[in-house]
């Protein structure tokens, strides 16, 4: 029995809005064969389906794999049983943040970062959120940005304050009983 | 898009009203989530989506953005609604504590898409007062724009930017990567991966003789293909210095707006020498009179 009631990974996985079709997939590996960034993943796409539907929970989760994934949604597009990988991938992601993994790239406190500005802000606050996200993982890669963000910075297009948005409270509000329903 | 995506939002704004589009900005938006927050809660995510559709429903109005990923990910979260009750019936109780309700009614556009459907390549050429005559230009549609189950257009050889940027006068190059994606949702964290995808489609576009590269007005293909250039040119010693001009900039520039009212000035690679030629020509009297004339 996995956490949260589900009784094999493949089920806990399907349970989440839009990956319910993963069952349906015939491992033709169109979504490998397609994806952008594919020789960067441990296991790639279509193997990660099959890593769900054989249990290889904390292989899988523990990999790099997922991760690299751009949202470009090509594996979707083309994808014959229409299961839409990429948003496997992502529910994926979920499950991997939530059980505390600690899969090797930093991606996993960009993600949380980025979210965590829409919770405070209700947008995200591009400059906090970048300042935040290089001091959690690794300040002295921010160098490397920072010709980059001084030229937005004087083409205004990087504000150092955030913008106050009233509709925060009520996005919280939304966000607390998402959470309290059971919501994951 | 009030932010890094200035540029694209300012150009937009600028081109509504030649183009007889009343814009109205959602009041008091909040983000879509995109795909990072897919990636750390799905239900949360749809509901934070669910509350701008429920705004946008107040209003009776289409509900447009130019972003690509709020686009399929606002169009997603309203198929979700719709097809996914235990999902419905979570989102309705947390939208129904703020006050708020979704019935499913809003229609979700792109920008490009009500350009090229409301208005259409054909009006558009009426309205052109500076032909942009031999400008060889690459055009980028980028991903989520023409991926499914909400593309736009063909999701592998999109040709939409292609035919409005020719009728304003410019000629299209082969770009086969013009559908291809940029990176951009991990350039802060996985820098070498998305340089990596922007070098190649810089490199694409350049070795198909394009001047310049047109792109979809998403904030994050603009940002990631004009912006990050440098970081592509310091990783690959490279010498790019290739404009990247949102397709509503370009819409701007052919209308008859100065350089500034184009919204061209936010660009990080300037575009002012490669257009100085046509901002230098004597505008030519439009086909039709447009509302503001």
């Amino acid at each position: 029995m996995e956490k949260n009631g589900h009784a094999t990974f493949l089920d806990e996985v399907a349970s989440i809005p839009a990956c319910d079709k993963i069952n349906e997939c015939i491992q033709c590996g169109v979504c490998s064969g397609s994806c952008t960034t594919a020789e960067h993943w441990e296991h790639p796409p279509r193997k990660v389906i099959a890593m769900v539907r054989a249990g290889m929970k904390d292989e899988l989760l523990k990999s790099n794999s997922v991760w690299f994934c751009v949202s470009c949604y090509l594996c979707t597009a083309r994808c014959p049983r229409d299961i839409k990988p990429a948003n496997i991938m992502h529910g994926l992601e979920s499950i991997a943040l939530r059980e505390g993994y600690k899969p090797p790239t930093s991606t996993t406190t960009m993600y949380r970062t980025f979210a965590d500005s829409i919770v405070q802000y209700g947008r995200v606050y591009e400059f906090g959120m970048m300042f935040t996200y290089f001091l959690k993982t690794n300040p002295l890669a921010a160098l490397r940005m920072l010709p980059m963000a001084l030229s937005l910075l004087t083409h205004r297009r990087m504000p150092l304050t955030p913008k106050k948005v009233k509709g925060k409270d009520e996005l919280n509000t939304i966000l607390n009983k998402l959470a309290s329903g059971g919501g994951r | 898009m009030e932010a890094t995506g200035a540029p694209v939002e300012e150009s937009i704004k600028a081109i509504a009203k030649p183009l007889d589009i009343e814009l109205l900005e959602l009041e008091d938006w909040t983000c879509c989530g995109s795909s990072p927050f897919s990636g750390v809660n799905k239900v949360k995510a749809v509901g934070i989506t669910a509350r701008v559709l429920a705004q946008a429903e107040k209003t009776g109005l289409d509900l447009v953005t130019p972003c690509s990923s709020c686009y399929t990910i606002l169009r997603e979260a309203d198929d979700l609604i719709k097809d996914d009750h235990k999902l419905a019936e979570k989102v309705r109780e947390a939208l129904y504590a703020v006050g708020l309700s979704y019935n499913g009614t809003v229609k979700v556009r792109h920008i490009i898409e009500v350009i090229y459907h409301d208005i259409g390549p054909d009006n558009l050429a009426l309205k052109v007062v500076r032909p942009l005559t031999g400008l060889k230009v690459a055009c980028y549609h980028g991903c989520q724009q023409v991926r499914p189950d909400y593309g736009l257009d063909d999701s592998e050889l999109p040709d939409w930017i292609d035919s409005l940027a020719k009728s304003l006068g410019a000629e299209p190059v082969n770009f086969p990567l013009k559908a291809r994606c940029c990176g951009s949702s991990l350039v802060i964290s996985e820098s070498d991966l998305a340089l990596d995808l922007i070098h190649k489609l810089l490199q694409n576009a350049l070795d198909n003789g394009a001047q310049c590269m047109i792109s979809t007005t998403c904030p994050l293909c603009h940002t990631a293909l004009d912006a990050y250039q440098m970081l592509v040119n310091s990783k690959f010693k490279a010498g790019f210095n290739m404009p990247i001009i949102a397709i509503t900039q370009l819409i701007g520039i052919a209308l008859g707006l100065d350089f500034k009212a184009a919204a061209l000035g936010g660009n990080i690679i300037s575009p002012k020498k490669l257009l100085d030629p046509y901002f230098k020509a004597k505008p030519l009297a439009a086909k039709v009179e447009s509302v503001t004339s």
